[in-house]
């Protein structure tokens, strides 16, 4: 399983680009190989506020439905659209396929999450 | 003609038809003289051009792609595909049966009311509960209701509000935490213990004043009997919540036990499993709900009524949860389901409980020692296995696909979730030991090839009409309709 | 033993023996004992075929249905002709002993069916996408409405106070133990009143519900509810009987959101109220929020054309209590019997009939009213239902009715306090002129007879 450095990640194997106070969210390699195909993705609305812990898209194969959560609040300032036609992209490229952008509304959540090495570690005791 | 491959929209060429109609014999006006242009479509229907023939035909052609319990052996757990009676479906067929209005004057109706009534009766009696209702439409319909006349209970008592949970056991079907959170309640799922039963341990820890109920199948989607029913019952009473029977698996107890006298409050049961109505490819089912004579009031309206020798519909009640579907329910599939019961008699729906258990424990001891079984116990009418000890990644889907060019319907695979690679076997009591002894010399064959000729397991089928499709493009580019 | 049951007493006991059990009753030695039934059920003894049939058909008997009486009753449940094909194909075994397809290799036929099913309800509603059918027709409305909250994250329905009281009821036993809220839109003249609606608007409204034909045979508006309703994130569920879509402006033409209705005038017989098979088709957007089974087209591993169940992650099976809706069956055989039927008509056919019910509810509506005896309750454009009033007691006109043989109206104050006298007649292809014309002497018998002529 691929795990990137540079990036947080969560123990619901999310992870978390972070650029200024931006930050990117997308579900791992581990996550997407453990859905298997990814059929449809369900997208929140841009401009919609969310904390840390919500659900904010539900991610679906043939035979399994996984909500995916916001490792940290913030407002939704983009959709990654082109995997609403596109799901399998996320099998693809888990890393490079993003799900949403979110402006951060508090920065100092990010201490909450793991780096690639705790994510490592986690992934090596928990999956 | 197995490879026929036309759907009827390819077959159809303008000009030809298949039905004939009386001349309008009325005298006619234009039709924008009766409806004002703006409400007529100007579009076609696009429905296909056929002759009688060619429709005879495609339907025929279609049903031989087919596999029901006229085919062969069904034993799909928890769905109880049991033989449905032909006569059932010669009564249900009569003119005075099938061919009546539902909001005919009640004199004129007096025989479907009475088949009602005495439906009701029988079910009560069968399930020791006070009154009953035939108008949920299904299995998951019956759940909705019987939770909403639990909803209706507590609301009375002025503690809906606060009595937000439903305890859930995990191996439970997916429709009962579907069923409590439509009706927007917390689901609180209860673990298994390892025998696979409810851990009462932690039902107790799960009780207090925010529990609603409690939803349970008994015998188990396991296929098992929950030996603590009773303190499982008392414990959730004792919290002040209902407790509710769903009846999936009624057909291993009838006459045996019964759900009204372990302390149930409200149960469903499933016509079109235990009472042995068709399952018609998807429906239509029939989901009649029971109740405690307390919880009698809220039950849908309108209720059948006898007065003397007259039977009426009772609208007035105004407790009730009100109306749940259209008119009186699935008539249709009442008349074939008291067909059943008068059929069997007493004597005949015991025996029923007694072949359908003593020929799921047949099969069980058969097939145990060469597939893995969990939980290695007196089952009821079903079983579960957990697919088969292998180094050539041979899945429970595998064996399922094999059983298929083997003859056989494959048995429910992938549940219940608490065990892994679940295969869950109900053979009913319709089926003869000769029937078994075939199934499991299948079964033992596929161990058998699973181990020396893998490839004709993961290929499988290779003799269907079609073969293993592709479900990830079907759902990634959904077409739904012919264009 | 029992015919259905196969095992003779020595197969039992041979079982048994090779299960090291002693008797029947040690098969349920997991049951405590103080729950096992002491004397068995109090049910009759079995009866014979014979005996039963002879039973039944003694029950049946004590029935009139509309063979035998003629039928001017609808309200929700119509009297039309079934071709004889429909009856013939929906009876085979393999259709109707079969399992819900979870097994696509051996359930091809009811998997197509379906499949074909699901484009007709399309072309007929003039919408994107429809699933595999519902339990009957105020289900499927119930289930729009909870779509129709879930997708717009909003609390209340507004339903029309013309819709049939039959649907309404099932919608407010779901929205109330739900926990929604439902809102009535008021009535003019017969239809629904547009400005009410109007002045309803707001922004937790999740659907409008709306019925055309509605309760009472008219047409509503539906463009401008449509109209009305564009651009607002209130859905618009349209409530439509599928035989008025031959002739009437489909759903999909004036922007309905969702539309649902109740099949049984697609080749489904009366059955005294069921089963029956509701529909509900939706736009591409709302495609993955609709409820129930749904068929879709793919291919299989030597690239043939196959069906298969799918977008099942949104089912209860996979998403449990995520799931928007608990329903895990459809009504198969009724949503078969209505696509053979469909066939069967054809193009033309549908045409057919939807006209000459229209033709023939005109001239018994003309007939009936024309010397003002009878007056017509409302005056708008109406399909094959009309009600109309007079000064006699409509339980008068029914009974006598019912002694010439005629099942007559559905009298409307059952659920219309106001509509005191008035009486909602149904008019089908299935209806002659000499028929019709029965009916319009009969009532003005009674009419005479109980010295009310000339209101």
């Amino acid at each position: 399983m691929e795990i990137k450095k540079g990036l947080y990640y969560t123990e619901e194997n999310e992870w978390v680009r972070v650029e200024g106070n931006k930050a990117y969210i997308g579900i791992t390699d581990y996550a997407q190989d453990a859905l298997g195909d990814i059929v449809y993705i369900e997208l929140p609305d841009v401009g919609d506020t969310l904390k840390a812990g919500d659900a904010f898209s539900v991610v679906e194969s043939v035979k399994a439905a996984s909500d995916v959560f916001l490792p940290v609040s913030g407002t939704v300032i983009e959709i990654n659209e082109e995997l609403e036609d596109s799901p399998e992209l996320i099998n693809e490229d888990p890393y490079g396929s993003w799900i949403i952008a979110v402006d951060l509304l508090d920065v100092t959540e990010l201490d909450e999450l793991m780096d690639a090495e705790a994510y490592e570690e986690f992934s090596s005791q928990e999956n | 003609m197995r490879d026929y491959n036309k759907l009827i929209f390819e077959i159809s060429r303008e000009g030809r038809k298949a039905y004939s109609l009386p001349k309008c014999d009325v005298d006619t006006l234009p039709v924008d003289e009766l409806i004002p242009e703006k409400y007529l479509s100007s579009t076609p229907t696009n429905m296909p051009e056929v002759s009688e023939v060619d429709i005879v035909r495609h339907y025929t052609n279609l049903s031989s792609k087919n596999y029901g319990v006229d085919t062969g052996f069904y034993p799909l757990g928890s769905c109880t595909m049991k033989y449905n009676p032909k006569i059932n479906e010669v009564v249900a067929s009569y003119d005075g049966f099938r061919n009546i209005h539902p909001l005919q004057p009640e004199e004129t109706v007096q025989g479907a009311l009475e088949v009602m009534y005495e439906l009701q009766k029988a079910l009560g009696e069968i399930t020791g509960m006070s009154e009953v209702s035939l108008q949920p439409a299904a299995g998951a319909h019956g759940e909705l209701t019987g939770l909403m006349i639990m909803k209706a209970y507590h609301r009375e008592r002025g503690e809906d509000t606060k009595r937000t949970k439903i305890i859930v056991p995990d191996s439970a079907h997916g429709t009962n935490p579907a069923s409590a959170s439509v009706l927007g309640y917390e689901v609180v799922e209860i673990e298994s213990d390892k025998n696979g039963d409810v851990n009462v341990e932690k039902l107790k820890e799960a009780m207090g004043d925010d529990i609603a109920g409690m939803m349970l199948t008994n015998p188990s989607t396991l296929g098992l009997f929950e030996p603590n029913v009773n303190e499982i019952c008392d414990i959730v009473h004792a919290a002040g919540g209902l407790m509710y029977y769903d009846g999936a698996n009624a057909n291993a107890i009838l006459g045996v036990t019964r759900p009204g006298d372990m302390g149930f409050d409200i149960i469903h049961l499933n016509l079109h499993k235990t009472f042995s109505t068709p399952h018609g490819g998807g429906g239509p089912g029939s989901g009649p709900v029971g109740v405690s004579e307390e919880l009698a009031k809220f039950l849908p309206t309108p209720t059948v009524e006898k007065h003397g020798d007259v039977y009426t519909l009772n609208y007035s009640k105004p407790s009730s949860i009100g109306k749940v579907k259209g008119f009186y329910g699935h008539f249709g599939v009442c008349v074939r389901a008291y067909a059943y019961i008068l059929s069997m008699g007493a004597e005949g729906l015991e025996n029923v409980s007694a072949n359908a258990v003593i020929n799921a424990n047949y099969l069980m001891q058969a097939l145990k020692g060469t597939y893995k079984l969990p939980i290695d116990r007196l089952c009821k009418h079903e079983f579960v296995l957990g697919g088969i000890e292998n180094d050539n990644g041979i899945t429970t889907l595998d064996i399922a696909k094999r059983l298929i060019d083997y003859g056989y319907y494959p048995p429910t695979v992938y549940f219940p979730l608490t065990i892994h690679e679940a295969m869950m076997i109900e053979p009913t009591e319709t089926e003869s030991v000769e029937t078994l002894d075939a199934f499991i010399s299948a079964m033992l064959k596929i161990a058998e090839e699973a181990e020396s000729t893998p490839e004709l397991l993961k290929e499988a089928p290779h003799n269907t009409p079609v073969r293993r499709v592709d479900e990830v493009s079907a759902a990634r580019n959904p077409i739904i309709k012919y264009t | 033993m029992h015919r259905y049951i196969p095992n003779t007493e020595a197969d039992l006991t041979c079982m048994l023996d090779r299960l090291g059990l002693s008797s029947i009753d040690e098969l349920f030695r997991d049951i405590p004992r103080e729950l096992l039934l002491e004397n068995g059920l109090d049910l009759p003894e079995a009866l014979s075929e014979q005996e039963l049939i002879s039973k039944m058909m003694g029950l049946s008997k004590k029935n009139s249905g509309v063979n035998e009486l003629t039928c001017f009753l609808g309200a929700g449940a119509y009297d039309h002709f079934i071709p004889v094909v429909v009856g013939e194909l929906v009876s085979r075994s393999e259709f109707y002993t079969s399992y819900t397809p979870y097994q696509p290799e051996i359930s091809q036929g009811t998997l197509q069916a379906i499949f074909e099913y699901q484009t007709m309800i399309c072309n007929l509603t003039g919408m994107d996408s429809t699933n595999a059918s519902m339990y009957d027709g105020p289900t499927a409305c119930a289930e729009a409405a909870r779509m129709a909250v879930d997708s717009t994250r909003r609390n209340t329905i507004a339903v029309s106070r013309t819709v049939n009281p039959e649907v309404r009821k099932v919608l407010d036993t779901y929205m109330d133990l739900c926990g929604f809220k439902i809102v009535e839109i008021g009535m003019d003249n017969g239809a629904t009143d547009i400005s009410q609606l109007e002045e309803q608007l707001n922004d937790d409204l999740a659907a409008v519900v709306v019925q055309s034909p509605n309760f009472f045979g008219i047409i509503e508006d539906m463009n401008a509810v449509g109209e009305l309703l564009s651009g607002s994130k209130t859905l618009f569920i349209s409530y439509v009987n599928p035989i008025s879509l031959a002739v009437l402006k489909k759903p999909g033409e004036y922007g309905a959101d969702i539309a649902v209705g109740e099949g049984q005038s697609l080749g489904n017989s009366l059955n005294f109220g069921g089963p029956y098979v509701g529909f509900l088709a939706t736009t591409k957007k709302l495609m993955r929020k609709m409820p129930g089974r749904i068929v879709g087209q793919t291919t299989d591993v030597d690239g043939k054309r196959a069906f298969v169940l799918t977008l099942q992650a949104r089912e209860q099976h996979i998403r449990r209590s995520k799931a928007s809706s608990n329903i895990c069956s459809n009504q198969g055989l009724n949503a078969l019997a209505s696509a053979i039927y469909m066939a069967t008509m054809g193009e033309s056919g549908l045409k057919e009939v939807a006209t000459q019910c229209m033709q023939k509810a005109h001239y018994a509506q003309k007939k009936l009213t024309e010397n003002g005896v009878y007056k017509p309750l409302f005056d708008r454009p109406f399909f094959m239902e009309f009600a109309v009033t007079s000064a006699v007691d409509p339980s008068s006109v029914n009974r006598d009715l019912l002694e010439a043989g005629i099942l007559g109206g559905y009298q409307l104050s059952r659920e219309y306090d106001e509509y005191t006298n008035g009486l909602l007649l149904c008019v089908t292809e299935k209806r002659t002129k000499a028929e019709i014309d029965k009916l319009v002497d009969c009532m003005l018998e009674t009419a005479a007879k109980e010295g009310r002529g000339m209101a």
